[in-house]
């Protein structure tokens, strides 16, 4: 007999979330902390700087500083930090959605910024709801969000606030559902 | 070549809608490219991509972390060992695996070589781009040479499968250093016969200078990384701004472009593969005995959490972004390739231009569509 291959993919689906759900319950063993020099500096310029937005929490994966934030104060915080002199993040590098499927807060949105002239790096993370994934879209502050907003839209069905043309990038026009998400049927997807 | 007209919104005149692709032999892959004219000159584009979606992110996450090496491969297909390489550094970061000394200096060499063997791809298409056959011959005699050497390291000319988590497959073979160094011989001849073929040529000077500019400040709102790029005169090289791997222990410059023309973006790259030979050069007379491979695990389970790892790879800036829940498989992938970005900028290049030289910008910017698309 052969092994039903839907079956087993929804297993493995299922092992997986029961670990991400006990990820808070320290279980298994987290990453290091270990900021070098540059890192240090921008997380107390950052702190100075972002002093009047008391939401924003910081915090360190990886040698790489994370900025977590909510969607409505993301065009203000995008904007202080590719002006602001001590940031100056002129290059967006990537927009990554990822589907947490079973946490209240379902997709994350995170975005990764380079600073040319400093060398520094930030992860800017935002979470959106299942119901209605609506974030401020950031093509008025960097151009190269174009293509990588169209993307997420096409694959996960995030919605941009405030840009035009979200039309299909990757896929083709007429395609149903979004192939991106965790609940999307993989194994048993069949396009003819 | 399908043609249709429009009425245009900006003009009197009868704009004209030139469609290129998704099958024609300049467009470097599946792309098409929606061209406006408005006599010989290009109104607007409208980039079509998408035509080679694999969906490979959505396939990493029900493989397990060793065997993913293989579909970074199929992504820049070009640049296979650079494409291993940013996967498995980013990998080693979230299990903080250390790689010995020697695993390092062989990623090194061998992604160095293959920088040079796919700038010498790009030289050779991009001479047939131009209007010249001649230049896809050295090119492609050159390519050889390496993919020669990548034969009797790894067992294969393209599809690796070579650099590993933790280290690299096997250790390479006896005669290595003694057939890279005349590999190396016979490259800086080759860089150098095929810079005086066509770097000067007078036609295509003609062709190139002064075509497709886009400024520094332009390129990097797009997000253009790599020599197209250090073309517009951005000193940006993820080698050095922020360096992986052991590049920091090498001297080697970083060409830079001054206008960011198309002969600007052909030339760095010849450039570049002079500073790649010094790469393996320094790296060839430092090469450390010992152990090849970190002791990893049959079946790897990082530790829950996120990693972003940036490399340079031959086309540009190539992010690798995993999360890990703490399984044997990844809990989601996101690559981001270099080219990906830089097509968008194909928009600003194109404006104001001919339509005769839109291959010839498209070319410049030296897109792989294996990883455009994923």
């Amino acid at each position: 007999m052969l092994p039903n291959l839907s079956t087993k993919g929804r297993q493995i689906k299922m092992t997986r979330n029961s670990n991400i759900s006990s990820k808070s319950e320290a279980e298994t063993s987290t990453v290091a902390e270990a900021l070098d020099q540059k890192g240090s500096n921008l997380l107390k310029n950052l702190k100075s700087a972002f002093a009047e937005f008391p939401e924003m929490v910081f915090s360190v994966s990886l040698g790489m500083v994370v900025l977590k934030s909510g969607p409505g104060k993301l065009q203000d915080v995008c904007e202080l930090l590719k002006t602001g002199e001590q940031f100056l993040f002129n290059y967006l590098s990537c927009i990554t959605v990822v589907d947490y499927e079973e946490q209240e807060e379902v997709f994350e949105v995170v975005y990764h910024l380079v600073s040319i002239d400093y060398h520094h790096k930030i992860a800017i993370k935002v979470s959106l709801p299942s119901s209605n994934p609506v974030v401020p879209s950031v093509l008025n502050i960097w151009k190269s969000a174009d293509w990588f907003e169209r993307e997420a839209h096409d694959l996960f069905g995030i919605q941009f606030d405030g840009r035009k043309n979200l039309a299909p990038l990757l896929l083709y026009e007429g395609f149903d559902g979004y192939p991106g998400r965790k609940s999307f049927p993989f194994h048993e997807y069949e396009e003819w | 070549m399908q043609v249709n007209q429009q009425v245009s919104e900006h003009s009197d005149a009868i704009d004209l809608m030139v469609n290129m692709g998704p099958q024609h032999p300049s467009t470097h892959g599946v792309f098409r490219l929606v061209i406006w004219v408005d006599g010989e000159r290009i109104v607007r584009v409208e980039p079509h991509i998408g035509y080679l979606h694999r969906g490979s992110e959505k396939i990493c996450e029900s493989e397990q972390y060793n065997q993913i090496v293989t579909l970074f491969d199929r992504l820049d297909y070009v640049g296979n060992l650079n494409n291993e390489l940013a996967f498995c550094l980013a990998v080693e970061k979230l299990t903080e695996t250390i790689v010995p000394e020697r695993a390092e200096y062989i990623r090194v060499i061998l992604c160095e070589l293959n920088r040079i063997a796919s700038h010498m791809l790009f030289y050779g298409v991009y001479g047939l781009d131009a209007g010249a056959t001649t230049p896809m011959l050295y090119g492609f005699r050159e390519r050889e040479r390496v993919q020669e050497l990548f034969e009797s390291v790894t067992g294969a000319r393209m599809m690796h499968n070579y650099i590993r988590i933790g280290g690299v497959k096997e250790d390479v073979p006896e005669d290595f250093e003694k057939n890279v160094k005349k590999l190396l011989d016979d490259l800086k001849k080759g860089v150098d016969e095929c810079d005086q073929l066509l770097s000067q040529n007078e036609m295509f000077l003609a062709r190139t200078k002064g075509v497709g500019v886009i400024s520094g400040e332009e390129a990097l709102d797009y997000g253009v990384t790599g020599p197209s790029l250090r073309a517009s005169g951005v000193i940006e090289d993820v080698r050095v701004t922020d360096p992986y791997s052991i590049y920091e222990r090498f001297d080697f410059g970083i060409p830079v472009g001054s206008i960011g023309d198309c002969w600007d973006r052909y030339f760095v790259r010849v450039e570049e593969m002079r500073e790649s030979i010094k790469i393996v050069e320094q790296a060839l007379s430092q090469l450390p005995e010992g152990e090849i491979s970190a002791k990893v695990r049959r079946i790897i389970r990082p530790p829950a959490g996120d990693v972003f790892v940036r490399t340079e790879s031959p086309r540009g800036d190539l992010g690798v972004y995993i999360v890990s829940d703490g399984s044997d498989k990844p809990y989601r992938v996101k690559v981001r390739p270099p080219s990906f970005a830089n097509l968008q900028a194909l928009e600003t290049m194109l404006k104001d231009t001919y339509i005769a030289d839109a291959v010839l910008v498209l070319g410049s910017i030296d897109i792989i569509m294996g990883e455009v698309d994923r």
